[in-house]
């Protein structure tokens, strides 16, 4: 059950009726391992959801494109369909879905209501055992058509998984035009799968390291706007923006505190190194956390906040490094042969992203919060900058590789690789958490 | 060809620059002024104009990878410009440090910060006054050069030291 009450779109879900009255199996049909070998991804048949036209079958795409990118499923071509649904409501032909090796199976409609609203809903059934395993409904107060769509998406990922989804998320981004010496950047947000871009920054100053605040409401990123490299707090939907603190020197590699409350950053000191500081929205004051004559930047909490992972060069060359979120205990925890940066707390808890620079290579990688059990998941030319999908299970970096900068997105398999369209160069990405 | 291209505002420096990409990419010494090159530039610019600073003392100086160290040649740059300085003081200096691709986005701020500060006290070693001095870092964000080998990494590590204020 959700309910969403933002201005511009209120969707309020609710269950639909089992057509069978017995308890579903708390089983999940696609196991996620990441240790495992190939995982096959589960063939599963999205029907057009009926009513609505075009509607129908436009959901019934971005369903289907959302979970095949995912990696761990595989729909079926529509052209392959025996039954003809023609009531969503009823009991399938589950014979005729077996046939064509359809393990699950969506239907649904869409509609509007007489106050303009959208109704979409839906029903995942498992056509091996012969009976409904999901259904909902959904009301959008406005044509907002993907947005269901990805909701209804991320509903049978999780169903089907176990695993929460992510397709309701978006993501802010730096979009780069221009040469190379003169590119311009703009801060931009679009959603996860590339639909919706939207431009919050003009391009006149140089723009870098948009990141979500919890609640999906606010970014911190760094602007050169003022001169000065400074870091700064924008409001997306009223476009207000301040500056976060008053420091004599620039301020960069900013991100939000898990409960939204503070923005830990690094703050250029006079003798030319980086210290990590932390500041609280409300009451301004600041928390100086380390106090290294080093580089100590890209700083990111734990999601329970109580730790705090950043790089340092204090040992030479660029390492991460953990420490309590009072800057107490600073421990390093990278030791494999090459320079780390960049390093991003999986929200799960479980594991640090990280850039790795290694013969000639840029790698991106997981490791322990512990730093053992590290694996790469992608290497190349030039790629950096990981962040989280909000389940933990999908990274998204930035690859440099035919001119200039392009999204992509890989799974903890490391094997399911995805490019995120845009229409101009992207980079550094920064994916939203779910709204809950 | 085209591994050399400069984004200048000064005429003469686009002019040398494009003399060097004709001449072509033969020598492997970066050029750290025109006297450098074998230009005999110095005619071209009014002794104490910004054009003199960047054509006859250099206004820049190159980094190893992941470096703030003041190279043995930039220091002889560094104390031609220190001198240049001293004698022109009408000028607010702005120190701007960058540095190359081969590195993330955060830490490459941080760096060329580092850079910038080594370059400015140096200066201040060499007697330029603090207070003219303003540091800024550009990270990875202005490469002057712009391909994917060493002979441009090498460009872009840099710091470079900008002339504000009366008679720029």
């Amino acid at each position: 059950m959700r309910s969403f009450l933002k201005p511009l779109l209120t969707i309020a879900a609710m269950a639909l009726g089992m057509t069978a009255a017995a308890p579903l199996p708390a089983w999940a049909l696609v196991e996620l391992n990441v240790n495992k070998g190939n995982v096959e991804p589960l063939p599963i048949a999205i029907t057009d959801f009926q009513g609505g036209d075009a509607l129908g079958a436009e959901i019934s795409d971005i369903v289907s494109a959302d979970l095949k990118r995912s990696g761990l499923f595989a729909p079926i071509d529509k052209s392959a369909f025996i039954e003809k649904i023609s009531n969503p409501d009823a009991q399938p032909r589950f014979d005729d879905w077996k046939v064509i090796n359809a393990q699950a199976l969506v239907t649904g409609s869409v509609g509007k209501e007489a106050d303009g609203r959208i109704r979409a809903q839906y029903r995942l059934w498992d056509t091996f055992a012969g009976q409904q395993m999901s259904g909902e409904q959904f009301f959008a107060n406005d044509a907002n058509t993907r947005r269901v769509a990805h909701i209804i998406a991320d509903a049978i990922y999780e169903r089907l998984t176990g695993e929460k989804g992510y397709f309701d998320t978006r993501v802010v981004f730096i979009d780069e035009s221009g040469a190379k010496n003169a590119r311009k950047k703009r801060l931009a947000i679009m959603d996860q799968d590339g639909a919706n871009v939207r431009y919050l920054s003009d391009g006149r100053a140089i723009v870098l390291t948009p990141r979500f605040s919890p609640n999906r409401q606010e970014i911190t990123y760094m602007s050169y706007e003022s001169g000065q490299p400074k870091v700064y707090l924008l409001q997306i939907e009223t476009g207000q923006r301040e500056l976060v603190g008053n420091f004599p020197g620039m301020t960069f590699a900013p991100r939000f505190s898990p409960d939204g409350q503070k923005v830990i950053m690094s703050l250029l000191r006079d003798d030319g190194n980086s210290n990590i500081f932390a500041m609280d929205l409300r009451s301004r004051s600041t928390t100086r956390l380390t106090n290294s004559t080093a580089i100590d930047t890209s700083p990111s909490y734990s999601p329970d906040g109580s730790k705090v992972v950043f790089t340092s060069d204090r040992g030479g060359r660029a390492q991460i490094y953990v420490m309590g979120a009072d800057g107490s205990g600073q421990t390093r925890i990278s030791f494999g042969d090459g320079v780390y940066s960049t390093p991003v707390w999986s929200p799960r808890g479980d594991l640090i992203a990280f850039t790795k620079q290694t013969g000639g290579e840029f790698q991106i990688g997981v490791m322990k919060t512990d730093g053992s059990g590290e694996r790469i998941l992608s290497s190349g030319f030039q790629q950096e900058g990981p962040t989280w999908a909000p389940n933990g299970r999908v990274l998204m970096f930035f690859r440099d590789a035919n001119g200039g900068p392009k999204l992509v997105s890989v799974d903890l398999t490391g094997r399911n690789e995805q490019s995120i369209p845009t229409s101009n160069f992207a980079s550094d990405p920064a994916w939203s958490p779910l709204l809950e | 060809m085209g591994r050399i291209a400069a984004l200048t505002r000064n005429p003469v420096m686009i002019a040398l620059v494009a003399m060097l990409a004709i001449a072509g990419c033969a020598s492997k010494k970066t050029p750290n002024s025109a006297a450098d090159l074998g230009l005999n530039g110095a005619g071209a610019a009014t002794p104490g104009s910004a054009q003199d600073f960047t054509v006859n003392i250099g206004d820049r100086i190159f980094f190893d990878t992941d470096s703030s160290s003041i190279r043995a040649d930039a220091q002889t740059t560094l104390a031609r410009q220190a001198q240049w300085l001293n004698q022109y003081r009408q000028y607010a200096i702005v120190i701007e440090g960058h540095a190359d691709e081969r590195g993330t986005r955060e830490y490459n701020l941080a760096l060329g910060a580092r850079r910038a500060a080594a370059t400015r006290d140096f200066l201040v070693a060499k007697g330029v006054s603090a207070q003219r001095l303003k540091t800024i870092s550009y990270g990875k964000e202005r490469p002057v050069a712009v391909c994917d080998d060493i002979s441009c990494w090498s460009q872009n590590r840099r710091a470079v030291t900008t002339l504000g204020g009366a008679g720029s």
